[in-house]
């Protein structure tokens, strides 16, 4: 079992879409979240993702291909 | 023996003891190192930093490390007044803070200097770090130093001069062939693999601490007094943060009086989340996709970015963005006004200041200081358009005609 975590950023036209319960449903993914803050035009939540690392990077997958912004929850690692 | 005593998450406040973290435990936030500063206090003044080194280990005991320390040289760069650039600019107490002038060219040897001191003491062997230049060439070369190996990623498609400055000091260079997020995400995985010092990532709330001596030595060289204004470029965002932190504990250690500074942090508009907070009024800094060309500070998702703004926002300071071209023009004024050639995020620093006055925000008799962070001839191509040569024949006369003076 592998654990990663992430933050999604959720534009506009997403926020009220459930996407984390239909992740947690289409893939053997357990969603935990720690941080979130949504308000009615955009919004991000810090979650953990655990279960097997191919289910977690295809629901990762599936995510950013709904338009969910996905990043490491530590930031940008590249610097400068 | 440090005055640390351990790890705090900046969000929910858990603590944790010294040690490799990489993120709180429990809601996932950054971390920081915390101190005794009732013990601290009583051993620290103005005249044992005075006495010591010209380096930012003169404030050893205000940092997390607790052996003798191992030195190339970083920090105590010059503080002077610049009267030219002044003068352009219409401010009559303008200083600049060279930071171009450590060991490997840029403020990022601070952080590092901290970060691969606590990296031994941790007894790790090996450091690492994902960087496009500058952090790259000063992990490198401290590594170098420490006799320990050093990981450094990049993406495949930097510049090959950039890596030539890295390259000499001989870490283990991992080209990874892939976007700027690929080589996010692949280090991301790899901190929790291996059991590495990454510089900016297990090591990041030491590697922080490092950009904090920015603040101690503005105020000690302005005979320890805190400026009236800063102004910093902001990439991450960390280093903003530290100099604000930098410049509190010396008012609370009672080594400068109340800090009245105001804080501006500048960012390039083709990357600029962190000012784009400031200006909608959001407590989010939203990602985005960096378009500049000012490399060095070009981060989408500043991990220390809502605290930045914050930093901003309390010290009555501010958030500004310039077009890469006006960055460039801010980097040929300094150069040509102060003779300082720097790398395009200075441009992006007297860029803004500019603005700030234009603005009247900044006013003409306020102590400011502008922070340069690195120096230019890494990225020098980016200026290669100033290149004007008189072009002659091997004669006087030729030479004469080229000029149009006469003798």
């Amino acid at each position: 079992m592998a654990k990663k975590q992430v933050m999604f950023t959720f534009p506009r036209e997403l926020v009220e879409q459930p996407i984390i319960y239909h992740l947690s449903h289409k893939f053997q993914v357990v969603t935990n979240i720690r941080r979130a803050d949504v308000s009615e035009d955009r919004g991000w939540v810090v979650l953990e993702l655990e279960g097997d690392e191919r289910e977690i990077e295809a629901g990762i997958a599936w995510v950013k291909e709904k338009g969910v912004r996905v990043d490491p929850v530590i930031g940008d690692i590249v610097e400068g | 023996m440090s005055y640390a005593t351990g790890l705090r998450c900046r969000k929910c406040g858990q603590e944790y003891k010294l040690q490799p973290l990489r993120v709180c435990d429990f809601c996932l936030s950054a971390l920081e190192v915390i101190y005794d500063y009732r013990a601290m206090f009583k051993v620290v003044n103005h005249e044992i930093i005075s006495r010591g080194p010209r380096s930012i280990w003169r404030y050893r005991q205000l940092l997390p490390i607790d052996g003798e320390p191992l030195d190339i040289g970083t920090g105590f760069t010059p503080l002077f007044k610049a009267d030219n650039l002044g003068e352009e600019l219409g401010l009559h107490r303008l200083y600049i803070k060279n930071d171009c002038l450590n060991p490997t060219y840029s403020f990022k040897d601070r952080a590092v200097a901290v970060a691969v001191n606590k990296a031994k003491e941790f007894g790790f062997d090996t450091v690492a770090c994902a960087s496009t230049g500058n952090l790259a060439a000063s992990v490198a070369a401290y590594a170098a130093k420490a006799k320990m190996r050093a990981y450094v990623f990049v993406p495949a498609n930097v510049e090959a001069g950039k890596l030539t400055s890295v390259a000499i000091y001989k870490p283990n260079l991992v080209t990874v062939d892939g976007s700027y997020d690929d080589v996010n995400r692949l280090c991301a995985e790899l901190s929790q693999k291996y059991n590495w010092g990454f510089i900016n990532i297990n090591l990041r709330a030491y590697y922080a601490e490092g950009s904090k001596t920015l603040g101690y030595e503005i105020c000690e060289q302005l005979d320890w007094q805190p400026p009236d204004c800063i102004v910093a470029p902001a990439g991450s965002g960390l280093m903003f943060t530290r100099i604000w932190k930098g410049l509190q504990e010396l008012s609370m250690l009672g080594l400068i009086g109340p800090v009245n500074t105001h804080m501006y942090l500048a960012q390039a508009a083709g990357s600029s989340p962190i000012v784009h907070a400031f200006e909608t009024g959001t407590l989010h800094v939203h990602p985005v996709t960096p378009k500049t060309i000012v490399s060095s500070i070009a981060i989408g998702n500043p991990a220390d970015g809502y605290y930045a703004l914050m930093v901003a926002r309390q010290s009555g300071g501010g958030a500004v963005s310039v077009s890469d071209e006006e960055a460039l023009q801010g980097l040929e004024l300094l150069a040509q006004t102060e003779g300082i050639f720097a790398e395009p995020a200075g441009g992006v620093v007297i860029a803004s200041l500019r603005k700030l006055v234009a603005r009247g925000i900044v006013n003409k008799d306020q102590v400011t200081v502008a922070l340069i962070t690195g120096a230019g001839p890494r990225t020098q191509e980016v200026v290669s358009y100033t290149i004007r040569t008189l072009k002659v024949r091997p004669s006087v006369e030729s030479f004469q005609e080229a000029i149009s003076l006469p003798v």
